[in-house]
């Protein structure tokens, strides 16, 4: 059962509780190759290993690292200095690409829709999504877009009542697409604010899925040439490499506009994400660190990296 | 868009094709490839390193002799040992227990334990003609009960009506008991989600399996899980205790490196894939085909067999060479036979030269089969590596030691021999006359074919 204090902290804090609590966490790799040690080829090497540990991938932990090296190679350096300008060099590639969910007034409905590979947590994360605009105050509605896997509607029906914003529905086996249609009406004639849009797992490779969800998309164009506003990626934490081509293909396919990383409240660091933003650029909007209706924050450059790098742990550790 | 191993290594042997012996150094150079290449796969890094060094022990020592093109070499025993190391040959479920079997299922969040669940359900009714019911002890995720509910109504599999308020132990022991009246065979016990670094859940999952005792507990995986897989799989197995692996998602493009990585953390085998969301995509886990998948080469089968014939056409030439000098040992005889062996045995042979179908008919009665070669080489395996290279000192006690040893009479001990010495005689003749004798792989050495219908 999820615990009631885990749930008070900040994301953050139970963010790097996750990675404190990996045996092979990072900071303290760090700590044994870099106490009283100069940055020479084996620290650096081993360095990278570490990013690679964190799902950087090889070509980004070796830039990283490359650029760690040209700062400070040969220097003497402690520790915390290294994990300094280890966080330092993943900020500066993330901090592009941090960029909250604008969701301004001049559409209405601003329709977001929510695609991505199977079980990343697009559903649960349309209704935490959905309680923190309704606590913005503004008004929302989920359209069950998935109408694929088994009780698909009812799991977003619940999220819809946790969040208490209405959910349209129809039946499962029903046409994705005429559902979309049917609640892009159903928005507007509530005068809702935000419409996001459930769409069932696909993989990329699965070209008839990826058509399915192009027709989508072209469904609500018809609509509103200007929608939908958002396509945002889910992406799963615990993915590897992959990642990289999910982006690529939903990119292609879809026209994604920005990606959202969920299960970060486990031991994986989500460090494709640092490749995504090298590569790819898409801004990130928030991250999933759980599995209540809270569990949803804001993507923030300068605390993830530290996070891969570990900064600041051992003051908060002990 | 992967390189693969093959296309990698063959840039860092390009220039040492023609040199042909494999160095140290060059399967250092070419290790860095293949490390890239499995990172890349997703190979969690200290399965990577223990890996390479593996493969490094096993290039450099034994292999390093033969000429075969070394990015070949290479690949094979990188993919040999991967195959083996995932596992070797296919395992399928235990299902070993007294009715009503239990069969745990455990996992991260959205890995696919509902669904593979189905799917189970679906390929033990099919295959194993066995009456199931499956409960869901998820009273987490909204609507997980009654997805698992709707699957059973799509397979037509018994699921345990839902009590609300009902605690996820007692819910197992409510299945156990449930399937017991029924007369049910198997019960599948599907799990909400849980990060392993959740102590309340993970000991959840724990009291849940120590209560229903299950035969199998499987740990549910996503195939397309990054380093992270070493954690996920230790920690599952640690504190749960796993049997077996599923790997889910094996119908996307990922390179599949977790298999790798959970196989080798935790010993277990990897025992189905799920290979799509319909119930019916799901396979046995076949590690030849992982292994090719990872190193991301569909080539690697046919290249491997190429490397394969290869070091055999070598073998053969220098058997070749041996011969011409009159040095054609005991050892080579036995290579020879292997070799007939694996070209499907004499008949196999023989049926591949035209117009000997009535002399196959002779041989078969006087006994020149099959069973008779492997004989001869259970004759040769008997014998010290010195009396393989100097038959001269085969005395008659020695005789009696082989025959004894390879459960073969005197007579035929002989008959070898001196089958080895005509053979011998007959190099020593074509010497003479000037033959290059180069033989094809496989080929009866001169003498042999003379032999064999006088028996
Ligand atoms: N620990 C954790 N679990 C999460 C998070 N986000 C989602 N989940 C869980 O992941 C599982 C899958 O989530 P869903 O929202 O159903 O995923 P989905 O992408 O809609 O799945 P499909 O519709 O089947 O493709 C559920 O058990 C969620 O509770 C997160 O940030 N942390
Ligand atoms: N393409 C593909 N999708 C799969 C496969 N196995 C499961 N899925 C999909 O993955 C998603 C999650 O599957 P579930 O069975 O709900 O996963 P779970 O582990 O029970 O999730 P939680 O109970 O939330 O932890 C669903 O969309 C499934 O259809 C597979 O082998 N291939
Ligand atoms: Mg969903
Ligand atoms: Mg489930």
């Amino acid at each position: 059962m999820a615990d009631p204090e885990d749930a008070k902290k900040g994301w953050f804090s139970r963010l790097r509780d996750g990675l404190r609590r990996s045996k092979s966490n990072l900071s303290s790799g760090i700590n044994e190759i870099f106490a009283k040690r100069r940055l020479d080829e084996a620290a650096l090497q081993e360095l990278e290993d570490l990013l690679i540990s964190s799902d950087l991938g090889v070509a980004t932990a070796g830039r990283v690292t490359e650029r760690l090296r040209r700062a400070k190679f040969e220097k003497n350096i402690s520790p915390d200095e290294v994990r300094g300008a280890l966080a330092e060099e993943i900020e500066k590639v993330l901090e592009p690409v941090a960029q909250p969910l604008e969701i301004g007034t001049e559409h209405r409905p601003h329709i977001i829709l929510m695609v991505g590979v199977n079980g990343t947590g697009k559903t649960t994360t349309i209704g935490k999504l959905a309680h923190q605009l309704k606590e913005q105050g503004r008004s929302v509605m989920l359209a069950a877009g998935d109408t694929f896997r088994a009780a698909a509607i009812e799991q977003l029906e619940i999220w819809g009542e946790r969040a208490g914003v209405p959910v349209v529905r129809t039946k499962t086996g029903g046409d994705a697409a005429g559902l979309t249609f049917e609640a892009v009406d159903k928005a507007r004639s509530a005068g809702v604010e935000v419409l996001i849009i459930d769409t069932a797992g696909r993989l990329q490779n699965r070209q008839e899925l990826m058509d399915e969800l192009a027709k989508i998309i072209r469904v609500i164009r018809k609509k509103d040439a200007s929608a939908p506003h958002h396509i945002i990626l889910v992406l799963d934490a615990t993915t590897g490499q992959n990642a990289l081509r999910q982006v690529e293909v939903f990119g292609e396919l879809a026209d994604i506009t920005g990606l959202i990383m969920t299960k970060l409240d486990g031991t994986a660091r989500g460090g494709v994400l640092v490749a995504c933003a090298e590569k790819f650029g898409l801004p990130v909007h928030t991250i999933g660190v759980g599995e209540s209706i809270e569990d949803l924050h804001a993507f923030e450059a300068r605390a993830f990296a530290e996070a891969i790098a570990g900064t600041g742990n051992k003051s908060e550790a002990s | 868009m992967f390189e693969s191993l093959t296309e990698s290594l063959s840039g860092v042997f390009d220039k040492l094709t023609k040199r042909g012996i494999l160095k140290e150094e060059d399967v250092t150079a070419a290790l860095r490839e293949v490390r890239i290449v499995l990172l890349e796969a997703d190979v969690a890094l200290p399965v990577v390193k223990d890996f390479v060094a593996r493969i490094k022990a096993r290039a450099v020592g034994r292999e390093v002799l033969k000429s075969v093109a070394p990015g070949q070499q290479v690949v094979k025993i990188v993919n040999d040992e991967m195959v083996a190391m995932l596992g070797g040959e296919a395992e399928d479920l235990n299902l070993a227990a007294a009715p009503p079997a239990v069969i745990l299922m455990v996992g991260l969040q959205g890995s696919g334990k509902t669904t593979t669940t189905a799917k189970i359900a679906k390929r033990l009714v099919e295959r194993n003609k066995k009456t199931i019911l499956m409960a869901s002890l998820d009273v987490r995720r909204p609507a997980a009960q009654e997805q698992l509910k709707v699957l059973g109504e799509q397979i037509d599999v018994a699921t345990l009506p839902v009590v609300a308020g009902q605690m996820p132990v007692d819910i197992a022991a409510r299945a156990i008991s449930a399937a017991r009246l029924q007369g049910a065979d198997i019960v599948l016990l599907d799990t909400a989600g849980r990060m392993h670094v959740d102590q309340g859940m993970m000991a959840e999952v724990a009291a849940i399996k120590a209560a229903s005792n299950p035969v199998e507990t499987l740990l549910v995986a996503d195939s397309l899980t990054g380093q992270d897989a070493v954690n996920v799989a230790r920690a599952f197995d640690q504190q749960v205790g796993v049997t077996g692996i599923i790997l889910t998602r094996m119908d996307g493009d990922g390179r599949g490196g977790a298999a790798l990585s959970m196989r080798a953390v935790t010993g277990k085998p990897i025992k189905l894939i799920g290979t799509g969301e319909k119930l019916d995509a799901i396979e046995i886990f076949h590690p030849s085909r992982i292994a090719s998948r990872i190193l991301g080469m569909g080539d690697v089968v046919s290249l491997v067999e190429k490397a394969a014939e290869t070091i055999e056409q070598e073998d053969a030439e220098r058997l070749a060479k041996k011969m011409q000098a009159g040095k054609f040992d005991l050892d080579d005889l036995r290579a020879q036979l292997r070799q007939m062996m694996k070209m499907g045995g004499m008949q196999g042979l023989l049926s591949m030269l035209p117009g000997v179908g009535k002399m196959k008919n002779q041989m078969a009665g006087a006994g020149l089969d099959d069973k008779a070669l492997k004989r001869q080489e259970a004759i040769i395996n008997s014998m010290t590596p010195k009396e393989r290279r100097h038959a001269k000192i085969l005395n008659a006690s020695r005789k009696r030691r082989l025959a004894a040893g390879s459960g073969t009479t005197i007579q035929e001990v002989n008959r070898l021999l001196k089958m080895h010495k005509q053979m011998g005689s007959m190099m020593k003749r074509m010497k003479k006359m000037g033959s290059k004798g180069m033989l094809p792989p496989g080929a009866m050495p001169p003498g042999m074919g003379h032999l064999l219908p006088k028996k």
